[in-house]
């Protein structure tokens, strides 16, 4: 056998891969709910805003759909400061997947907000509700319903993206497993390692959303 | 030594397409062999093979596909055989594209009603004839939407390869800027090429999508 596994250097540095897995939650979950207030905004805007508005965040949404991911971090993490925006790798890298994620979810909630009857918004018209309580109560929560499944697998999506970010060492997970390679030589061994807790986080996630899901949406639908 | 961003580092850019473009062919030749295979072990009549199939997109849904590549480049090195990264990249690319292929076509396969294998059943067909004469047809129509949409992922996918060091179009566009520190022309240039492949295909696969919600109706 000309080969070996050296597993000890790797598990000997279990608070780094800790602290790494705790930021990649950090960023995930931060990236999550700005991103739903972008994506809510956004599909709110192309189903009831004026038409340039609508025009902008066409653009916006195409241009994140049809690039990577690796190339928006460049762009934002390197591009902006020629701009005179300087950001710190966190920062960067908490605003490209915001800035990600806004459009895939906001073309998710788009589908859900025109999905809902034309009826019920005129019932609550009818019954005197406020725009903003229609909005809330009979558009948003039913579109955010309906979408669910696919929102959540986008948002599972965003978390495994994020080892990504390493590419800009954001001190997340994969840039912790970086550190630990060059210094240890074993690169199998600590890419194994980590791809077991990404699969352990993402599980986690599955059952954060189940549990999100049964506790909000499981109001009776008809 | 800082070079100014010229014709020459443009043409470099550019010309890297064909790497990017080869990369995601290939992966998405080997994916769709893959992926029919996943597809019907997925549905198949053997329990074990449909529990083989869903561990395997379990694991490639459920974890990076950063890690998915780095674990093929650094698992062969740690076997000891020399993989170039061109190699390593569509070997990756490869088994992620196998994994979600088979996951669309399985819902693709899963969505021809259950009378058709019936049908095909009580007219006496076998397997083989049943998945090529009765199903396939149908499921194909059905797959076409979300397929395309995949390959846009896989296109976007490609340019991880450049982490573990091919020189595909965004490793192109990091060795331009290095060279030149021109962050925002060079991967402003470099995102506007994956636009040019990849809206394209966004709207070919949201025309299909269209089409086939009309014809349902």
């Amino acid at each position: 056998m000309g080969f070996q596994f050296r597993f000890e250097p790797v598990l000997a540095a279990w608070p780094e891969l800790l602290e790494g897995a705790w930021l990649t939650i950090q960023l995930s979950l931060a990236a999550m709910a700005i991103g739903l207030v972008v994506a809510v905004l956004c599909a709110l805007a192309k189903t009831s805003g004026p038409k340039p508005v609508r025009v902008v965040v066409d653009f916006y949404i195409e241009i994140v759909r049809n690039t990577p991911f690796l190339v928006q971090i460049f762009f934002i993490y390197f591009g902006l400061p020629a701009l005179g925006l300087r950001l710190s790798p966190g920062n960067a890298a908490l605003l490209a997947l915001v800035f990600n994620v806004g459009a895939y979810a906001a073309e998710i909630i788009r589908s859900g907000i025109e999905a809902v009857p034309r009826g019920q918004i005129e019932a609550g018209i009818a019954l005197g509700l406020k725009p903003l309580s229609i909005f809330r109560h009979i558009v948003l929560k039913p579109a955010l319903r309906a979408t669910f499944p696919a929102l959540t697998s986008q948002f599972t999506l965003l978390m495994l993206s994020t080892s990504v970010l390493s590419a800009i060492s954001a001190d997340e997970l994969t840039s912790m497993a970086n550190n630990i390679q060059s210094r240890t030589f074993s690169s199998f061994e600590v890419y194994l390692v980590v791809t077991v807790i990404y699969f352990a986080i993402y599980m986690l996630f599955s059952a954060m959303f189940a549990l999100i899901n049964r506790r909000a949406f499981s109001y009776p639908s008809k | 030594m800082i070079r100014p961003f010229g014709i020459n580092e443009a043409f470099f850019i550019i010309s890297a397409i064909q790497w990017t473009v080869l990369l995601s062919l290939t992966a998405f030749a080997g994916g769709a062999l893959g992926g029919f295979a996943i597809a019907l072990m997925r549905t198949s009549p053997i329990p074990a093979l449909r529990r083989i199939a869903s561990g395997f997109i379990q694991v490639f849904q459920g974890t990076p596909l950063l890690m998915q590549l780095f674990l093929v480049f650094f698992g062969a090195s740690a076997m000891g055989w020399k993989l170039n990264p061109w190699v390593a990249a569509a070997i990756g690319l490869t088994l992620h594209a196998s994994a979600f292929l088979g996951e669309i076509w399985r819902g693709s396969i899963e969505t021809v009603p259950r009378g058709q294998w019936e049908a095909a059943h009580a007219l006496g067909l076998r397997y083989r004839e049943k998945i090529r004469d009765v199903i396939l047809p149908q499921a194909i129509k059905l797959s076409l939407a979300p397929t395309v949409g995949f390959l846009v992922q896989l296109i976007k996918g490609t340019s991880l390869a450049a982490i573990i060091g091919f020189t595909e179009l965004t490793r192109a566009g990091q060795i331009v800027n290095n060279a030149t520190f021109q962050p925002f022309l060079v991967f402003g240039l470099v995102g506007a090429l994956y636009f040019a492949l990849c809206w394209p295909l966004s709207m070919l696969s949201a025309h299909l999508e269209r089409r086939l919600t009309r014809a349902s109706r």
